[in-house]
């Protein structure tokens, strides 16, 4: 199979205008008679359902959750980029681009990413106008804050929860087409399959969550927007429903997964605390801007504040290791998120860590409390203000930029972070691999096309900050609205798909066929030993260092893992019931198999790149070391079956615009 | 070594009666049932649930359905009422992000579902809030269609003014001030959603109609009457404020008056 990237012809920054100038378009007549479903509502799935639900296609959109607007995109916390300039500090188009290319480790695909940072500029404006209430100045101007990664300050939020004000509007503009009967909305339900038809994607099998019965639904063309996959790893920061199902699902109907190995592991979440862990939480990048990161520079002091015979508040100035600030003097605290995280780990490893796990560093905001305070008495004109009056009016501005996450961090650690500093360490957090897709965001099956962090097109082998949320949007405002035309304007003449095609009795009968598998297995171990343990082997293994003879043995736990989940799985219940328990299987199960395909595709790539570091790998100061002469590829994997290895495709990665470097912060 | 410590440090250190509603379905009759449980003050409220429905399962029971999914607070998935209280005892809090610190050793926990006659039960403590959805879908939105937008600083807005939009736009739509309310009102939810639209100048044009809209439609979800009873900003967890509701009534009375279209 040759894969076809599709990217237009013509300098790059004209690529994009060029293809929306001289793409076929469907008239209004015939968009109507056109059915598309969207699966998700994630800020990548509502903005497309109802872009495209405006445009005039017949849209059915469906979300596992009970409602459009809990879709996991909720979360996020930070911001989102735009190359805007407002702050006149030199960003535009390209920079943005540049950075990006640049934070992925030199791993995605330069016309996507030109794109993505064109888009970047026309989703403030779409939030604004539809009431998204990002933060401003006191002149009434949109503000911005910096993220890792990069030198200027692009990133607009609104407070600590931009991603929920952002998926806020969207489902209202999601909701605004739902009253107006051009998308029709589907809660509850899940897509289990996909149905082709000549090849073509048109049409999924969908359970109904309440009643557990299996639905067809048929279109003309699919879209996916259905989430990334860090749940592979159990504990992550994304929330408990995320899934690879929808995406492995194809997979198993030809779709091809890239770069799976490729995770993003996020510098600042809260440690572990204990077995019974649910999930982990992201405190956001954005305390990066304040907060310092440090560890006790001496061992002995390190042992005693995880013995709890010290705190982090007696240990002297000069005993401290700033260790982001020593190692990279020229970005510090903002280095990007997989560096960060090595550097922790490598603290940690040494003893330096300061939980009672050994896994924590501090995040430290006391010098921003005291640089704000000064700054605000200064202009209440207070002279000589006391360290109290310095702390108070301090604590203010930073309850004011973070407040929602310090109340957080002390409702789930109980410790008072204004006091003490966080206590903080890496944890899984997002996927830059997912469904390979061309340029006009279709998978390598024709009418199935696949957006936001579900697909793996623009971050490459490391994603920046703030950059997810706006790849969600511009895949679903921007980009995927102009792109199904390609495919649809040739789909005019087809008439309504039927749901009694035998390609769709045929997928339903093998969803009903392996849910009923769970079920009939009455073994003794429950879905969730069997993800804990599989998000244990990932961890070890695939986590923030990886080796080759970890790899392979990964491989083989999680073979084994797989053998035993399909002879000692638990599920209570039946099918054509509300099961979450039987739901939870099928995404497991997935995990299990996807699980593999991660570890082979880690023991493939043999470099060091953005989130994804082999410890063979390394400089010896423990930088990533990439083998461009090799690995300028993304790796597209074809599924086989469970007992054959899966096939390799290349996607070679030209570099027409940018020099290979390597990634300095330093 | 590590397992050891996470072991130690998880090791329930308080024993817990909990009386948790059981439900098959909207069709069948509920009751309390009770079940003891070891959790640690680390847990979130939800873990220790979770501690309970793998108990459940490895005795071959059904577990304990209730819904949840970001486990941060935000999403507004988590629902359920203990000890008469929505999202539980703490002030601003969801019941995901409450932890058994809260709670002492030796308590007996009441775990009920949101009640409410436009929250139907749909098993144990899993409700449909779906209403919520089509309040929204009446009007809680601004009419711009992808691309019309002009430039995001093209309309500056009120530090204050978008803070205060800010503020109400924070709901997450989870119902706790529905099951607070003795009228089973939603007059939070849908004023927190009027008020973030109807401050800001964008929401303006819409503004009359919207509120009309909103408010119609929250009455055919048989929702209750507002009676000033205040118990949904006590238990809101983002703690909206009952002065949105002032503001909707506001807006409703002028757009009442001052516009001839029906809602
Ligand atoms: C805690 C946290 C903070 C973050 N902060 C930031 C930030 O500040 N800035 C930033 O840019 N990024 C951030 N991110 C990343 C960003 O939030 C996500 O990458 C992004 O929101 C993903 O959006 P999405 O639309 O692709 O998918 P999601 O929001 O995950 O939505 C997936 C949708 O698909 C549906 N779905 C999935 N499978 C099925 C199925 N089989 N059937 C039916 N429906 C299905 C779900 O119901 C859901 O509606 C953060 C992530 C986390 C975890
Ligand atoms: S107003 Fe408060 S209690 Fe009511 S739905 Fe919104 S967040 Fe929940
Ligand atoms: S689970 Fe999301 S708010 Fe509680």
């Amino acid at each position: 199979m040759a894969l076809k990237n599709n990217v237009p012809e013509g300098p790059l920054a004209e690529k994009w205008t060029n293809y929306r100038g001289s793409m076929p378009l469907v008239a209004p007549n015939n968009k109507r008679r056109l059915e598309v479903i969207v699966v998700g509502t994630g800020l990548a799935g509502a903005s497309a359902a109802a872009t495209m639900g405006e445009l005039g296609y017949n849209v059915k959109c469906f979300t596992f959750h009970d409602s459009p607007r809990r879709a996991h995109s909720i979360a996020a916390q930070g911001g989102i980029n735009a190359a805007k300039n407002y702050q006149n500090d030199g960003d535009s188009v390209w920079r943005l681009f540049y950075d990006t290319i640049k934070g992925g480790d030199y791993r995605s695909r330069e016309a996507n990413v030109h794109r993505l940072a064109e888009a970047s500029v026309s989703i403030i404006d779409q939030a604004v106008a539809q009431g998204v209430p990002l933060a401003r100045e006191y002149g009434g101007l949109l503000a911005n804050r910096s993220f890792g990664g990069v030198q200027v300050s692009r990133t607009f939020y609104a407070r600590g929860q931009t991603g929920q004000q952002l998926l806020i509007g969207a489902y209202q503009a999601l909701s605004r087409q739902i009253s107006k009967g051009s998308v029709t909305m589907y809660n509850r339900h899940e897509m289990l399959d996909l149905v082709k038809i000549d090849g073509k994607a048109r049409g999924i099998i969908a359970r109904n969550l309440l009643t557990g019965k299996l639905e067809r639904h048929a279109a003309h063309c699919v879209v996916m927007a259905t989430g990334g996959y860090g749940n592979v790893f159990y504990l992550s920061t994304n929330a408990m429903g995320s899934n690879v199902s929808a995406g492995w699902r194809t997979v198993k109907r030809g779709a091809l997964f890239a770069n799976p190995c490729y995770t993003q592991i996020h510098p600042t979440c809260i440690p572990v605390s204990g077995d019974y862990q649910s999930k982990l939480t992201l405190m956001s990048e954005s305390l990066r801007n304040d907060g310092r990161v440090w560890v006790p520079a001496k061992v002995e002091d390190a042992k005693a504040i995880r013995e709890g015979r010290k705190t982090a508040l007696d240990i002297p100035e000069a005993d401290r290791d700033y260790f982001l600030e020593r190692r990279y003097p020229a970005f510090g605290n903002l280095v990007p998120r997989d560096v960060a995280s090595r550097a922790a780990k490598v603290e940690c490893d040494k003893g330096h860590g300061i939980v009672a796990t050994g896994n924590g560093v501090f995040l430290d905001f006391a010098e921003a409390i005291e640089r704000y305070g000064k700054s605000a008495a200064h202009s209440q004109g207070l002279h000589n203000p006391g360290k109290d009056i310095i702390t108070k009016l301090g604590t203010a501005v930073v309850e004011e930029k973070y407040g929602n996450l310090f109340e957080m961090y002390e409702k789930i650690s109980g410790e008072n972070p204004y006091k003490f500093p966080m206590k903080i360490y890496p944890a899984v957090h997002y996927t830059m691999g997912g469904i390979w897709v061309d340029y006009h965001l279709e998978t390598n099956i024709p009418g199935l096309f696949c957006l936001g962090e579900a697909n793996f097109s623009d971050h490459g082998a490391n994603r920046l900050g703030a950059s997810a949320l706006m790849q969600g949007l511009a895949d679903g405002y921007f980009v995927i609205p102009y792109t199904i035309g390609t495919f649809l304007s040739k789909e005019i003449r087809t008439p309504k798909i039927s749901r009694d095609a035998p390609e769709f009795a045929a997928a339903e009968a093998d969803v009903h066929k392996r849910l009923q598998g769970f079920l009939d297995i009455q073994g003794n171990q429950s879905v969730e030993s069997f993800h804990r343990r599989l998000g244990k082997i990932m961890w070890e293994y695939c986590g923030m260092a990886r080796n080759a003879e970890g790899l392979k043995k990964a491989i083989k736990l999680i073979q084994d893992l797989r053998k035993e989940f399909y002879s000692d799985l638990f599920v209570p219940g039946k099918q054509d019931e509300f099961n979450p328990e039987l739901e939870k299987a099928a995404r497991v199960a997935d995990f299990i198999e996807l699980g593999e395909l991660f570890a082979v595709d880690a023991l493939n790539r043999n470099e060091s790149c953005g989130g994804h570091f082999r410890e063979e790998y390394a400089t010896p100061e423990g930088e990533a070391m990439r083998v461009d002469d090799e690995f300028t590829y993304t790796s597209a994997w074809e599924w086989t079956d469970v007992n054959s290895e899966p096939i390799l495709h290349k996607e070679e990665l030209i570099f027409d615009n940018v020099e290979l470097k390597t990634r300095s912060y330093k | 070594m590590l397992k050891e410590k996470l072991k130690k440090m998880s090791h329930g250190n308080m024993n817990l009666t909990l009386k948790v509603w059981r439900q098959k379905s909207g069709q069948h009759k509920g009751n309390f049932e009770t079940h003891k449980v070891q959790a640690s003050e680390h847990m979130s409220f939800l873990e220790m649930l979770d501690v309970l429905n793998e108990k459940l399962i490895s005795e071959r029971k059904t577990p304990v359905a209730f819904e949840h999914d970001c486990r941060e607070g935000i999403c507004g998935s988590c629902s359920m009422v203990i000890n008469g209280q929505p999202h539980g005892p703490q002030r601003g809090t969801t019941t995901c992000q409450l932890h058994m610190r809260q709670f002492n050793d030796g308590d007996v926990i009441a775990i009920e579902p949101f009640r409410a006659a436009a929250f139907p039960v749909i098993k144990d403590l899993v409700v449909d809030r779906s209403a919520f959805d089509r309040i929204i879908q009446s009007g809680g939105y601004i009419s711009v269609n992808t691309g019309q937008a002009v430039d995001g600083n093209s309309i500056p807005i009120e530090k204050d003014l978008s803070g205060q939009a800010f503020d109400a736009a924070t709901c997450i739509g989870c119902g706790a001030c529905v099951a607070a309310c003795p009228n089973a009102s939603a007059m939070l939810f849908t004023s927190a959603k009027v008020s973030h639209l109807n401050l800001l100048p964008q929401g303006k044009v819409e503004a009359a109609q919207r509120v009309l809209s909103m408010v119609n439609q929250m009455d055919e979800e048989g929702f209750g009457m507002c009676s000033n009873i205040t118990a949904c900003e006590a238990e809101c967890p983002k703690e909206i404020s009952v002065d949105n509701i002032a503001r909707m009534n506001r807006e409703y009375i002028s757009a009442t008056l001052g516009s001839n279209k029906t809602a």
